[in-house]
């Protein structure tokens, strides 16, 4: 029904494609001609007035039956402390980050250490649309449509050395851009980590883009990462410096609380938060409405078939 | 004026029903839901125990006539809050329900906090004032205690992502409201006002 009155009103309006119209659409939408049956596009408007488009061919491996989360909730409702701690913030706030010009060091371990400008870092693969589960240890999730291309693919230009075990990912803290920095919540920059093959497996997506377009701010722009058998904090924002190691890094989270936040942090239904239970989530925006009941969490978030083998005998709620 | 606080009292409530008719409860609404209704508990509990230093203040009574209608009003929002946990979070399964009240420290306090305030609710009533007599300003003295155990909750709560601020903000306006319950210091208030 949306589809069919999208692409009648693009043709009324401009021969553009249906996709490339869309903003004018907004514009009489907000006219009135539509109503209540568009709503959702006009917040989007609101949020990404700038946003540039990223073309990207969707990896038919990573289709889902879930229906994507609309995208004012995956760009409006958000965990970034650098622009402060309520969900809303990060929308608010994240004007003032700066996402141009922008670089990203690769060093440590690595036979070639690099710093790549961001122009370059999107032009180094071919980009992929992937539409992967997010899990948060909140307890919530959604279902989003990322582009990106694997990790591997960049950490392969930097040849890393035989000894390096873990990737450690810094990500930006800039108080005059990031007014959540005033408050000493953790000690910024937030830094994240993986162990190398987690790094390395094809899942973990170097993220430039959501539904098509450059990442929102609030979302991590203009390059982060995505790791969707984790748990959503272990995917960085933002990100400005990788550096591959032979110890395991110290994470942002497990710094300040060990016991409640693992370096691992695999989703686990089996493994409690030690404030909630992690066996079952509340998927945002149900389709089912508000009062849906919750959930099951699946082991891995569901991704159990490409990412299980790398903890094979590994005690997980030890590790957890 | 009675009714003008009962109505204004009303105001987080119709806040709410009425962003759930027109869809402004945003991404997360259970979580809205639950996290106002603790909040608007927290406040009408501070708002029950602001009566009496108030009271000493001014030297008024007239606070007190307002003291059990805002008490009454923070165990509303306390029991909306817990019957939509309870509902939503644990499918009204009540041994999951006392599984996780006895795992979960943060829990537990927010639990005791509503027990303890059911026999506060139900002996607010004039005639339950009369029977028990000397009684009844001991049992109600409970308040102070859930005025602890409440602020734990939150603060547990808060604690697990190290957002302190708003929590912080209810502990200190809470330990000033205790503190007036000092002899001492409520001498001091007392004193002042009949200056």
């Amino acid at each position: 029904m949306r589809a069919h009155e999208l692409k009648q009103l693009s043709q009324e309006i401009t021969p553009k494609a249906v996709f490339e119209g869309r903003r004018d659409l907004i514009k009489s939408a907000a006219a009135g001609a539509f109503g209540l049956a568009l709503a959702p596009w006009f917040s989007r408007d609101a949020l990404a007035s700038n946003a540039q488009k990223l073309i990207a061919t969707p990896n038919p491996n990573f289709i889902l039956k879930d229906e994507s989360t609309s995208y004012k909730y995956v760009t409006g409702y958000n965990n970034f402390y650098e622009f402060g701690t309520d969900k809303s913030d990060p929308a608010a706030y994240a004007e003032s980050l700066q996402t141009r010009p922008w670089t990203v060091t690769i060093e440590g371990l690595v036979k070639k250490p690099m710093t790549l400008d961001i122009d370059s870092l999107l032009k180094l693969a071919p980009m992929e649309e992937r539409i992967y589960r997010m899990r948060c240890v909140e307890g919530w999730s959604m279902v989003i449509p990322w582009d990106g291309y694997s990790l591997s693919k960049l950490l392969n230009q930097v040849q890393p050395l035989g000894s390096a075990k873990y990737v450690e990912f810094i990500t930006l803290a800039d108080r005059k851009q990031m007014p959540g920095l005033k408050s000493q919540i953790i000690d910024w920059p937030y830094r994240e980590g993986l162990r190398l093959d987690e790094a390395m497996n094809p899942l973990t997506l170097l993220t430039f883009g959501l539904y098509g377009e450059m990442l929102p701010k609030q979302n991590g722009a203009p390059v982060r990462i995505v790791v969707p058998w984790k748990y959503g904090f272990k995917s960085a924002k933002s990100i400005v410096k990788i550096r591959l190691t032979e110890e395991m890094p110290k994470t942002s989270w497990s710094q300040f609380d060990a016991r409640e936040y693992g370096f691992y942090s695999n989703v686990n239904p089996q493994v409690d938060h030690p404030r909630w239970s992690q066996a079952t989530e509340r998927r945002i925006g149900d389709p089912k409405g508000v009062f849906a009941p919750k959930i099951k969490t699946q082991m891995f978030n569901g991704y159990g078939d490409q990412v299980a083998s790398m903890y094979a005998g590994m005690d997980l709620k030890k590790f957890y | 004026m009675k009714l003008f606080i009962f109505l204004l009292a009303l105001l987080p409530l119709d806040r709410l029903i009425w962003l759930g008719l027109t869809d402004g409860l945003g991404a997360n609404p259970i979580e809205l839901i639950t996290r106002s209704t603790g909040t608007w508990a927290l406040v009408f509990l501070c708002l029950t125990l602001a009566m009496t230093p108030l009271r000493l203040l001014t030297n008024a009574t007239v606070w007190i006539r307002y003291r059990r209608m805002l008490g009454l009003f923070s165990f509303f929002y306390a029991s909306v809050h817990f019957l939509i946990w309870l509902w939503l979070d644990q499918n009204f399964d009540l041994v999951d329900m006392l599984k996780d009240v006895l795992k979960r420290p943060f829990i537990t306090m927010g639990f005791i906090s509503l027990v303890l305030l059911i026999p506060l609710a139900i002996t607010s009533t004039h005639w339950a004032q009369r029977q028990l007599g000397r009684r009844w300003a001991l049992l109600h003295r409970l308040i102070y205690l859930i005025a602890c155990t409440a602020i734990l909750h939150y603060w547990w709560h808060k604690a697990g992502k190290n957002d302190l601020d708003t929590v912080t903000i209810y502990a200190l306006v809470l330990l000033l409201l205790l503190c007036c319950r000092i002899p001492y210091i409520r001498k001091l208030l007392s004193r002042r006002s009949t200056n």
